[in-house]
């Protein structure tokens, strides 16, 4: 399949990963160039320099014999003194004021060389590299003093070479690597981008394979699949309360439309047509008391409540909500009794954790009468440690099984014997909302008999006094 | 009063619904002209929406707040839950109710708003029939004998003495004699009522607390 290859290529080049290697890599060649070029350049002229002295003394030596022994003996020194051209060797060029060679080792004078000039490199024998000082005499006779360069410049070249092999290596290395790095990540990047699109797709219990490596991509790996649980479990919970909102609203909505035909179709007249909109108005509210709690709910879960927070004490108000239902309790042959506490200020919505004792109350006088008996206890107290403020309520009923606890903090779960009681069954799914927007958790325990439910709140939420 | 409502429909049944109960009420459909009217005239009340075009209810009595007009207001609002009703009551608000309501509840809020408006509360002695309660005193009598109340009960008692001869609802009982302002689930208020009714129409022909039906109560000589 190559052109599945080259576009797997294509992908693998278009990659973050593979894009930050490229540039790493011409970044880290670009300043080796400019280094070894600068060190290159440096030796270079160091060497030439060397060359230039040992160059200038010899002229400065052969000017000294021309003084002493006129231009005859020159031409002998010179003569003497050039061999064959030779590398590293010494170049020597002697002419007349006529411009005719006299002696030397060179055959012409180099173009590039002036006659009074520094001096400077030239090429000699087509190819050679030297470099040389002129030197005008006062016969009128022109002396060049130079050296072969071939050694140098061969010297040169090799570094030069060297260095851009190892360049060319260096690059390679880095991109081959960039490549490999690249594709290890696209792989693990695929997986989960492939598991996002199967979720998107609507396989939702997809979760993204680990590598088992511990690395950041599991960790990643692992916090992805964690949200994506959530959100399963919210689109779970979703629809179980569509379900429920279903049945739970429709049911009370059908009555409701039942009863208003009735009222509509009873012979008796104006006085039936009363009875029956009074009976429709009391369904109505019922509704609506469902759907305020619902949508309370969904606020608190939303975390939509802010700015609320007020610092009271929290041992009045379960006093307080203690003593508002104590003569319903009564009624129902409950004994409702207060555990005695200090005050406990906290900062918190006060109408919401009332509205949560009052439903656990509630629930506790509902529901919460011991089987085959007519008198029932209900303690309500608050337990205050240095880790948590614990709100306990607990009757002597039947208690809910461990296997149902965690099912009925859920919207519209009711066990099937309190079906046949009133109430919305958002009681605690409520108690449970108030209990996460203060950080706190809602517990259902074993009251031995009975059900014990406790309102735990962080104890951060505790204040020393009011007003603070 | 005035109703600032932008729901014609509903405007027009409030109205209507006001005037059987014998109360005139003008309407606006805007925040706009809500606050024009609102400034210019004498209303006992205003039925405020929270949610109105071109200026909402919150900043309509908030800048009538600012302006010096100290006319009670009450909050309707689709709006319930319990930060709003704070936001409502900070910007000036006196009452909050939240729709969809009970019109009987609504009428209850208002005539307690009017009759808010006068003196009640330098009142020392409430008097209804020949039940007394003494505010000085912190005692009440019926025909001369006393009665003896709890703290909550009395509490009860003296807020319905303040609105004699109006009703008074459930949850106006909850908000006001127990700063509750959430749903108890249960007839918790009933209970209340009728221990308290216990204590003072127990054994005496004439009974003065009496139920409303639909609506709740009311503390009266005679009947309802």
């Amino acid at each position: 399949m190559p052109e599945a290859r080259s576009g797997g290529l294509a992908r693998l080049l278009g990659t973050t990963a593979f894009r930050i290697t490229a540039l790493v890599v011409a970044a880290f060649v670009l300043t080796a160039a400019i280094v070894v070029g600068a060190l290159f350049w440096q030796t270079n002229s160091l060497l030439t320099a060397q060359v230039l002295r040992s160059v200038s003394i010899e002229r400065q030596s052969l000017i000294d014999v021309a003084q002493a022994g006129g231009t005859l003996a020159l031409v002998e020194t010179v003569a003497g003194r050039s061999g064959a051209p030779n590398a590293g060797g010494a170049l020597l060029l002697l002419l007349d004021a006529a411009g005719t060679k006299l002696s030397g080792n060179l055959l012409v004078w180099p173009s590039e060389i002036g006659i009074r000039g520094q001096g400077g490199t030239f090429t000699y024998a087509a190819t050679r590299p030297a470099v040389g000082i002129p030197a005008l005499l006062p016969d009128g006779s022109l002396l060049l003093v130079a050296r072969d360069l071939t050694d140098q410049s061969a010297l040169i070249d090799r570094i030069r070479r060297l260095f851009l092999v190892g360049f060319g290596l260096l690059s390679l290395t880095g991109l081959v690597g960039g490549l490999i790095a690249s594709r290890l990540m696209l792989t693990r990047i695929t997986q989960i981008t492939d598991t996002g699109a199967t979720i998107m797709a609507g396989d939702l219990s997809r979760r993204i394979p680990l590598s088992g490596s511990d690395d950041e991509f599991d960790h990643l790996a692992v916090n992805l699949n964690a949200m994506l649980e959530r959100i399963e479990q919210l689109v779970a919970a979703m629809r179980e309360v569509s379900d429920n909102i279903a049945h739970d609203l429709k049911t009370p909505l059908s009555r409701l439309r039942s009863r208003a035909e009735a009222a509509r179709r009873d012979p008796a007249g104006a006085a039936a047509h009363a009875d029956g909109l009074a009976r429709v108005i009391d369904d109505a509210d019922a509704i609506i008391q469902t759907f305020n709690a619902l949508l309370l709910i969904a606020r608190l879960e939303a975390g939509a409540v802010d700015n609320s927070a007020e610092i009271f004490d929290l041992n009045q108000l379960l006093g307080d909500v203690a003593d508002l239902y104590e003569p319903v309790a009564d009624e129902a042959g409950q004994h409702l009794t207060l555990m005695p506490s200090g005050p406990v200020f906290i900062s918190a919505n006060k109408q919401l954790i009332g509205q949560a004792i009052a439903n656990l109350i509630d629930n506790a006088i509902k529901y919460g009468m011991p089987p085959a008996s007519r008198e029932g206890e209900i303690t309500v107290g608050l337990n205050v440690s240095t880790s948590a403020i614990r709100i306990v309520v607990g009757d002597r009923g039947l208690g809910i099984p461990v296997a149902d606890r965690t099912r009925v903090a859920r919207r519209f779960v009711r066990l099937d014997r309190s079906r046949t009681k009133p109430g919305t069954g958002l009681g605690l799914s409520l108690v449970a909302a108030v209990a996460r927007l203060h950080a706190g958790t809602m517990q259902l325990e074993d009251n031995a008999p009975g059900l014990r439910v406790v309102l735990v709140l962080p104890s951060s939420l505790k204040r020393t006094r009011e007003g603070e | 009063m005035l109703i600032i409502e932008d729901d014609v429909e509903a405007a027009l049944f409030l109205q209507k619904a006001l005037k059987e109960s014998g109360h005139s009420a003008d309407v606006a459909h805007d925040g706009d002209d809500g606050l024009v009217i609102a400034r210019d005239c004498c209303h006992d009340v205003l039925i405020v929406d929270r949610m109105l075009p071109k200026q909402d209810g919150l900043s309509l009595v908030k800048t009538l707040r600012a302006e010096g007009v100290r006319t009670p207001v009450l909050f309707l609002s689709a709006l319930g839950a319990v930060d709003d009703r704070v936001k409502g009551l900070k910007a000036g608000g006196d009452d909050y109710l939240t729709k969809p309501y009970a019109f009987t509840e609504l009428l209850a809020r208002i005539e307690s708003l009017v009759r808010r408006t006068e003196p009640v509360e330098t009142q020392t002695r409430y008097q209804v029939g020949d039940l007394i309660l003494d505010r000085l005193a912190h005692r009440v009598t019926r025909a001369g004998g006393a009665v003896v109340l709890q703290p909550r009960e009395y509490r009860l008692l003296e807020y319905m003495m303040r609105n004699a001869g109006q009703v008074v609802t459930r949850t106006m009982l909850l908000e006001n004699v127990w700063d509750y302002h959430f749903d108890p689930q249960t007839n918790v208020i009933d209970v209340h009522v009728s221990r308290l009714r216990g204590k003072i129409d127990k054994g005496f022909d004439r009974p003065l607390l009496h139920t409303v039906r639909g609506a709740g109560y009311m503390l009266r000589d005679g009947a309802v």
